[in-house]
Order: structure tokens, then C-alpha cells, then sequence
């Protein structure tokens, strides 16, 4: 496991520096075009999610090998109020906000793996994986 | 005709919105075409920027086309949950310019002799 970079999101910029970054990591482990176009999406969603909803956070980026297979793993992390129904905040067209509900639950379909922890008070943690 | 360029954080994808909204009034315009074939990815924020002046295209009057979606951005757009109805696209310039012709009813000078 590589650590690649660490990118702090305060500002909606930040989100276009996440999103470059992703594209970075993923065509350094050759990624299809697809699969980049994937990952860079949903990594888009995510920062937006962690700015609006959770005020900001930190995305780190790593970069994975299993034996001959290479992945790209990217982490959202933020101190904010935390998601109350995880649940119900991954389905489509929820939104508390006024985007389109289609965050978290579209992110999780454009990825490998998808892993979310949460809870009210305590913040948001968001991982996601795509592999080669 | 808008071509759009860069990677657009949100705010400016959101005064991109407001401007094409002014100017389709200011100009009278009826038809708004507007390029992302640059654009190596659409999210939910930039499809809702399309799909919104589009809507509000249409209620000045004018008809909107985005024309050249690369194909793995479209792939992407879809499984994200996004299909942009009401929005009507085309595969490049010319067959989004041809679209908007037929939509505004506007006859080619050189098609109306032509026949």
C-alpha cells in the first residue's frame, strides 16, 4: 500500500483538484478509460457530498496492489454532523439538500468497493476502491 | 454556441447557467448549442447545470442541444443514475446544428433551392 497524496476540500476548487488527482492515480495504474471516468466521477460526488454536508474534509488517495492486480483507493473523511439512516441517505433520490439524491448511492455503483461509516456526531468516513 | 473547456468547478458552472439564461433573453435567441465534448467527466452537478438551461431554455423559448459527449462520460452518466431526459443531445456540432435547424423549422437557403 502506497500513500499517494493527501488533498484537504474547503472549497468547491477543491473538488477539481480531487478529481484531478484521481485521474493522475488512476492512468499511473492504467486504468481503462471507463473505469477512470468511473472513479473520477465518483470520487466528485464524494468531496461535493463531504463540502456541503459534512463541511469539508480530507481526501487521501492510495494506491493498492493484490498479487498481479493494481487498485486505486480513495478516502473521504470529515468531522461533520454525520448521517443519521445510512440507509436511507444511499438511496436514490434523497437528498436533505439541494442536489439531486443521486451522491452516494450513484458513487457506490461506479466503484469496486464502497465502504461508509457514520454516525450523528461523529463524522463521515467514506471508502472507495476500483480495481485494474 | 457555448464550448466548454475546462474542468468547471461548481460556482462557475452554476454563472455559466445564469449567463446562457440572460443571453438567450438578452439576444432573443432560439436555439443554444452548447459543446462538452472537452469535458472528461459530468457529474451530477454539471448534468444538473445541462438539464436546468435546457428547461429554461425552453421557456424563453429556445431550443437547447449538447453535442459531443464523449462515449465513456455517457457510459458513466448513466450508471451514476443521470439520463438527462429532456435534454436533447447529438453526436458532434454539425448534427447538433442540423438538429436545432429542423427544431426552430429554419429551411437552408441552399436545401430550399436545392429542391
Amino acid at each position: 500500500m502506497l500513500k499517494a497524496e493527501i488533498i484537504s476540500v474547503a472549497a468547491s476548487g477543491d473538488i477539481v483538484a480531487v478529481r484531478h488527482a484521481v485521474r493522475r492515480q488512476a492512468v499511473k495504474i492504467n486504468l481503462s478509460l471507463v473505469d477512470q471516468t468511473k472513479i473520477v466521477t465518483a470520487a466528485s460526488e464524494l468531496a461535493r457530498n463531504m463540502l456541503i454536508y459534512g463541511g469539508g474534509g480530507e481526501v487521501t488517495l492510495e494506491l493498492l496492489q493484490d498479487g498481479v492486480r493494481h487498485g486505486l483507493r480513495v478516502h473521504f473523511v470529515d468531522t461533520g454532523p454525520g448521517i443519521p439512516d445510512i440507509e436511507l441517505a444511499l438511496r436514490d433520490g434523497f437528498t436533505t439538500g439541494k442536489g439531486m439524491g443521486l451522491g452516494l448511492g450513484g458513487a457506490k455503483r461506479l466503484v469496486n468497493q464502497f465502504n461508509i461509516e457514520s454516525a450523528p456526531g461523529k463524522g463521515t468516513r467514506v471508502t472507495i476502491v476500483r480495481w485494474r | 454556441m457555448v464550448t466548454i473547456q475546462v474542468d468547471m468547478h461548481d460556482q462557475l458552472a452554476s454563472a455559466l447557467q445564469d449567463d446562457l439564461t440572460t443571453k438567450i433573453a438578452k439576444f432573443n435567441a432560439k436555439g443554444v448549442l452548447i459543446d462538452i465534448s472537452s469535458l472528461d467527466i459530468v457529474d451530477s452537478f454539471i448534468g444538473r447545470m445541462l438539464a436546468n438551461t435546457s428547461a429554461m431554455a425552453r421557456v424563453l423559448d429556445a431550443q437547447t442541444v449538447v453535442v459531443g459527449m464523449q462515449p465513456a462520460v455517457a457510459i458513466t452518466l448513466v450508471e451514476l443514475g443521470l439520463n438527462l431526459s429532456g435534454v436533447h443531445t447529438a453526436l458532434d456540432v454539425e448534427r447538433g446544428m442540423e438538429m436545432l435547424r429542423r427544431q426552430i423549422g429554419i429551411i437552408d437557403q441552399d436545401e430550399d433551392t436545392g429542391a
